[in-house]
């Protein structure tokens, strides 16, 4: 171990809404401890590890405290840090710490075992933590093994190697599209007393604000930091964005008069500009109106009736600072629909000004050399011009269909098919075996007779019989989504489906364990079926808990888990009788 | 599919067709046949324009001998391309079941704007400016310079265009604007100049209304177009707005001072050319002399727009002898100038007739109304002797000498309005003069004297027997089409109050109402959360549009909006509508939604289809009335009335019946689409209003839903969207056939044979 204790400040809570007491958090591999700063205060802690059982942690944010929560069995232990990197060192100790105490806390006390002791990267630890935080089903098996003891750390991850590989081989997930909310339009909050008025800046908005308008953008990268600072350069921004609101353009172009820097925001974004008439050329030609207004001869200056022109004819010096709202609702959504260009973390504003002028870029050079376009609109037209009722389809009508991880959907498939389906059948093929050795058994104690039974005796039989099967088939029936699962008081339901996990994941360790090759592997097995021997009456339990009509349907869906676990036992205590048998022979051997 | 409609085998694209369809084209042909005009209207989204292609190319093709030319017009350049799209799959169809004799020419034709493959001119950011380079490098004069001297700039596509002659001709084929443009630079020929010389060869032309109707324009484009055409205006509800359109003229003080600046310009030029070239202008005198007012045949690149008057009015005789010498024209054309300035300045409202006009010009600075007439050919001749190329630097004074033709040519139907400010904003002064055309007749008179027959459709032609009327003109045919439906696929509502049960109305007393604007806005929250895929909302005008815009900003409203959607907004710039649509298409295309805010009688109620997925909910908030204190449709209503006893309030509602109609519309393409729609006016409750809906719509207006609430829409909306979502029977199964195979169609003709 590298670090053997690790010393941060730190505030202990009592709870998250707690304001804390300042202290010195002191943590070796065994304990931690907790001094406070005052040393009259009655605060001070003193706690193995053995007796933590696990650790809960903020979610990292810039205006989120950084919180460490140590779980115990009765209560738990908050510590507030200073920043999130102290956490982050913290929690991944606290984790290591965990998992050895926990070791030795365990029934056995093999700690030699080279397999155990693996070194955990910290970005490691952050993705299982993840994981675990994103799949609450995880997390039960997880808290419910890992941390009962039944399973190491290591262990329950070892048969999860693809989840973690997976993860890492495709970090980004699906992306986030932006919000369609303006966010950044929003009204300035005064306080009602003075004639200041606030405005709030999220990164979030600056990041809309830098999309929506490639002028702000550019001056950002141009001004700050050599010639303004940022919060004098936002403050100039909203300024603009006030004088802009009040509709007043004549004071608007006074102010930008005397500032050039305030000009840039007031004036209409000639990179837009630029944009636009480049976007223009690509347009569908079914909606071009700019092409209309070139065709259009009776509009010639003074030409026709005057309707509706625009009425607010402002002189000439004005013109640059028109901008109305409506324009801004309009590249709103357009920027909205292009989604997220840039992958960077919304923290920092500069370099999210540079990734989208940069990607912006790209867009401009990879348009322009893309020569498709003009076919596919092409394609494109004529499609839209055909009747589509009018002429039976052509091919078809099919989706490609778009499988990032092919595995992803092959496994999810069959874990349904294996979840439920197969239940179903098994239950059919059981009952039909059920029926026949019924009848065998009675022709065995009546003999062939003829008739081999009483049609009133058979129907009888048969009715009492296929009762529960009819009944269940008959809800089933009604609606194809619903399974037997379904009908069941939720509580039972959840219940089932969480021992159902849990026995899938200890059979899996269980089975994945033989042949016992090593001592580690042997102790393994039998805290395993000491775990799965308790889940056997916990089935028994809710097999008869449920009320009579339904009771012979959860048999149905036990049944087959308590099958599989008997298969287990019966695997277990056959291989101990052999090892027993056995270890007469090498009285030098394993335990 | 292929079927007999009497003696012509109609080719058909498809296989199958809709029973209107089938009736619509038989409508047709009977008209071709008398070679007479025919007045058909059919409901959207029956697939007019197909049926209309199919039917006369077929018509052709069956009689050889006699082929008729199909000029077809739309509204605009989109529709124009989609008019094109359809034909070029008409034709590859008929190609491959006639073979090649049934080859045609089709060609779509517009302004050097849309089709110069020049980079440097088509750089030019507005028409005319475009049409300016391009005469800087092709008049004739600029040509003959460039043979003596290397360095004098020319265009390389109309050089070679020249040079090939007569060999420069476009194959069989069906061309689009792109098309056109790719074949053009291919070749090296000048796109423009090839499609308006193939015009005259094309066997179906498709080109914009002011091509035919602006006699300006149709001056030199159509004027060389035979006798034996179909001329076919698609969508033609608002011809007779185009037709007046046509013949105004309005005059601003910007226009008067440019005009000033250009006389001063021209004077220069003169005395250049004295200086240095007085022969040419003795030249041209003596051509003015023998009674030409124009060149003769000019060149190619120095065509000119033509006389703003109609061809029949213009007189045939020499230009009179007091504006033949340049310099006086110029005087005149200054005293003109000078007393139309006087005109502006005055503090009333004036109206009056031309010959009033003409007579108190005659008495006030001398000019008759004979020179006044000429003023336009004058002006046209005296640009080309003094060899003015940038054309759209003297706009002003062309628009002043159109004002002076038409002023000079008209004695009815008339008049003159000048105005000192807007009616809406009395404080500031913005004076105008505007000569303004009442008889829609007059524009579209020699189209229906020229051709054997004129086609008008749209899906907005109510009252029917109005058209008439307004244009003048006696229809062989005149028939209104309803719509069969395999099931309700259109659902028209007409909201009358909001959820709080106050009245919604565009009333002028009621649209600032801040509870309506709330109502209003609340009835699109709640259809946005329940309708999938694209909205279109319509509002009466920009100024209201962009009123409730703000207003549902400040209350919060177009938020909460565009957290279900994403709003795009028609505004006056037309390249911003123009990508926030193709953005709308997009949001609709992805799965997001998306509302569009547009403005009835705009650009996109005028030739924008939101079918399918792009709009499955129209709103048309308001009734799309035209602001009747306007001087201009005053004077419009007075002549009406007297003219042709038309009543006032009964064209006011007719006009904003039919915009309001047009807007709707929009939603359905086929009978396989479906889509709402929502009146949401109080108004709309009345008789009288709604009656004048096309019978397409009200036929699909139910009695319950004449009244209704925001609430009660909502829940109509739902459920009208979840049983349109269920698969149904295309053929329209049971006793109505809503789609005819061929086999259908030979036993309906089978039937029909033997009754006769």
């Amino acid at each position: 171990m590298t670090d053997a204790q690790v010393v941060k400040r730190a505030k202990y809570k009592s709870s998250v809404k707690d304001p804390g007491v300042r202290g010195i958090l002191k943590m070796t591999r065994e304990r931690f401890v907790f001094m406070p700063n005052d040393p009259t205060l009655p605060v001070r802690l003193n706690v193995e590890f053995r007796l933590i059982k696990g650790h809960k942690s903020s979610k990292e944010g810039s205006n989120r405290p950084a919180l460490l929560n140590l779980t115990q069995d009765q209560g738990n232990y908050i510590f507030e840090f200073e920043n999130f990197s102290d956490r982050e060192l913290c929690r991944d100790f606290v984790a290591k710490a965990i998992t050895s105490s926990g070791e030795v806390g365990g029934p056995t006390s093999e700690k030699a075992v080279p397999l155990k002791d693996e070194q955990l990267s910290s970005a490691e630890m952050e993705r299982r933590i993840k994981l675990l935080q994103e799949d609450s089903e995880l997390q039960k098996l997880h808290k419910q093994f890992v941390i009962g003891g039944v399973l190491s750390e290591t262990e329950f991850w070892a048969t999860r190697k693809k989840l973690l590989d997976v993860n890492a081989s495709r970090k980004a997930k699906q992306r986030v599209g932006l919000k369609s909310d303006m966010i950044f339009n929003v009204k300035p909050s005064s306080d009602g007393q003075s004639n200041r008025v606030t405005f709030n800046l999220t990164p979030e908005m600056i990041h809309q604000i830098f999309a929506e308008k490639p002028a702000v953008r550019q001056a950002y990268l141009n001004f700050v930091p050599n010639k303004m600072t940022e919060k004098d350069f936002w403050t100039k921004y909203w300024r603009a964005q006030y004088l802009h609101s009040t509709k007043n353009i004549v004071a608007a172009a006074a102010e930008a008069a005397e500032d050039e820097e305030l000009a840039v925001f007031l004036k209409q974004d000639a990179i837009l500009a630029s944009e636009t008439r480049q976007k223009i050329r690509k347009v569908d030609p079914t909606l071009d109106m700019e092409a209309d207004e070139g065709d259009d001869y009776t509009h010639i200056p003074g030409h026709g009736l005057a309707i509706e022109t625009t009425k607010d004819e402002m002189e000439a010096q004005y013109e640059p600072y028109k901008r109305s709202f409506l324009q801004d609702i309009n590249r709103h959504a357009a920027v909205v629909l292009e989604g997220r260009t840039v992958d960077v973390e919304t923290g920092d504003t500069r370099s999210v000004a540079e990734a989208l002028a940069s990607s912006k870029r790209i867009e401009l050079a990879k348009e322009a050399s893309d020569g498709n376009v003009h076919q596919e609109r092409l394609d494109r037209i004529t499609r839209m011009a055909e009747i589509e009722d009018l002429q039976a389809p052509r091919d078809p009508p099919v989706a490609p269909l778009c499988i990032k991880d092919p595995r992803d959907y092959f496994d999810s498939q069959q874990v349904q098919l294996g979840g439920t389906r197969q239940v179903k059948s098994r239950l059919s093929t059981s009952e039909a075996y059920g029926s026949l050795r019924v009848y065998i058994s009675e022709i065995r104690n009546i003999g062939l007779s003829d008739p081999i039974v009483k049609p009133e005796v058979a129907i009888k039989v048969f009715n009492v019989l296929t009762q529960n099967i009819s009944s269940s088939k008959y809800q089933l029936g009604k609606n194809p989504h619903e399974s037997i699962l379904d009908t069941l008081p939720s509580v039972t339901k959840e219940e089932l489906l969480l021992h159902w996990t849990s026995i899938q994941e200890l059979l899996k360790h269980f089975w994945s364990s033989y042949p016992i090759t090593t001592s580690y592997l042997y102790a393994k097995v039998s805290r395993l079926k000491d775990a799965m021997s308790q889940i056997y009456p916990k089935l028994q339990e809710i097999k008869e808990s449920v009320q009579s009509d339904s009771r012979h349907q959860v048999s149905l869906l036990v049944q087959p888990m308590l099958q599989a676990l008997d298969a287990a036992f019966a695997h277990y205590d056959l291989d101990q009788q052999k090892r027993s048998a056995k270890s007469g022979e090498k009285p030098n051997g394993y335990v | 599919m292929k079927f007999q409609i009497e003696d012509v085998t109609v080719y058909f694209p498809y296989d199958h067709i809709y029973p209107e369809q089938y009736s619509y084209m038989i409508e047709l042909k009977r008209a071709l046949d008398a070679k007479g005009h025919c007045l058909l209207e059919m409901p959207t989204g029956t697939g007019k324009t197909i049926a209309l292609l199919s039917l006369i190319t077929s018509y052709t093709l069956s009689k050889p001998s006699n082929p008729v030319k199909l000029l077809y017009c739309t509204r605009t350049v989109h529709e124009m391309e989609k008019t094109l799209a359809e034909l070029k799959l008409l034709h590859r169809y008929q190609v491959e079941s006639v073979g090649p004799s049934a080859r045609m020419l089709a060609l779509g034709l517009s302004s050097r704007k849309n089709l110069c493959v020049n980079l440097e001119v088509v750089s030019a950011e507005n028409r005319d400016s475009v049409d300016a380079g391009c005469r800087k490098l092709t008049a004739s004069w600029v040509r003959a310079l460039a043979v003596e001297n290397g360095n004098v700039p020319t265009c390389e596509f109309f050089e070679r265009y020249e040079k090939a002659g007569a060999d420069a001709v476009l194959p069989p084929g069906v061309y689009t604007l792109q098309d056109l443009r790719v074949f053009g630079k291919e070749k090296g020929w000048c796109p423009y100049f090839l499609a308006r010389h193939m015009v005259q060869f094309a066997n179906v032309v498709v080109y914009s209304y002011q091509y035919l109707l602006d006699p300006k324009v149709a001056g030199i484009i159509s004027k060389e177009m035979q006798r034996e055409s179909v001329v076919v205006f698609d969508e033609a509800h608002n011809i007779d707005n185009v037709c007046i359109e046509a013949l105004s003229v309005s005059v601003r003080r910007q226009t008067l001072e440019g005009a000033t600046r250009n006389l001063n310009k021209m004077s220069q030029e003169i005395d250049r050319f004295k200086a240095t070239d007085a022969g040419r202008l003795r030249a041209e005198y003596n051509r003015l002399v023998d009674g030409l007012a124009q060149r003769g045949n000019l060149p190619l690149g120095d065509t000119w727009l033509a006389n703003p008057a109609l061809p029949d009015d213009i007189l045939k005789e020499a230009v009179p002898g007091n504006i033949r010498r340049a310099e006086h024209f110029l005087s005149v054309l200054r005293r003109l100038v000078q007393y139309l300035k006087g005109r502006l300045e005055t503090e009333n409202v004036e109206k009056e007739g031309p010959v009033t006009f003409v007579n108190s010009v005659n008495s006030h600075v001398g000019i008759d109304q004979k020179m006044l007439k000429f003023c336009y050919d004058r002006l046209h001749s005296l640009m080309l002797t003094l060899e003015i190329t940038d054309t759209d630097e003297f706009l002003h004074i062309q628009t002043i000498c159109d004002f002076a033709t038409l002023v000079g040519t008209y004695t009815r139907g008339f008049s003159i309005i000048i105005e000192p400010y807007d009616e809406r904003m009395p404080h500031i002064p913005d004076p105008v003069l505007q000569l303004s055309c009442h008889d829609a007749s007059l524009a579209i008179k020699p189209v229906f004297d020229r051709f054997q027959s004129v086609v008008i459709t749209s899906g907005t032609l109510s009252p029917i027997d109005l058209y008439p009327r307004l244009l003048n003109f006696n229809p062989v045919v005149s028939r209104s089409f309803t719509m069969s439906l395999t099931r309700d696929c259109i659902c028209p509502m007409v909201l009358s109050r909001g959820s709080d049960q106050l009245p919604v109305s565009t009333k002028f007393d009621l649209r600032s109402d801040p509870g309506v604007e709330r109502n209003y806005g609340r009835l699109l929250l709640e259809m946005v959360s329940v309708v999938p895929d694209g909205i279109v909302c319509f509002f009466v005008s920009y100024s209201y549009m962009d009123a409730i815009v703000n207003s549902w900003n400040e209350t919060g409203i177009l938020k909460e909006i565009m957290q279900r959607k994403l709003v795009f907004i028609e505004t006056q710039d037309v390249v911003e509508t123009t990508l926030a649509l193709d953005n709308y298409r997009k949001a609709c295309d992805c799965g997001r939604g998306a509302v569009f805010f547009s403005v009835a009688r705009g650009k996109v109620a005028e030739g924008i289809d939101f079918d399918r997925h792009y709009g499955r909910l129209v709103i048309m908030f308001g009734v799309p009335f035209q602001y009747t204190l306007s001087r201009i449709l005053l004077a419009r209503l007075e002549y009406l009335r007297e003219t042709f006893q038309i009543k006032e309030g009964d064209f006011l509602t007719f006009d904003a019946l039919r915009q309001a109609a047009q807007c709707v519309g929009r939603v359905i393409r086929s009978k396989a689409d479906y889509g709402m729609m929502i009146f949401a006016d109080k108004r709309y409750t009345r008789h009288d209003k709604r009656s004048k809906l096309p019978s397409w719509i009200l036929s699909h207006l139910r009695d319950a839903h004449l009244n209704l609430s925001t609430d009660m829409a909502v829940h109509i909306a739902r459920e009208f969207l979840r049983k349109m979502a269920q698969p149904y029977d295309k053929t329209g199964g049971g006793g109505k056939k809503t789609l005819l195979s061929q086999e259908d169609l030979e036993k309906m003709n089978g039937t029909e044979g033997m009754m006769f």
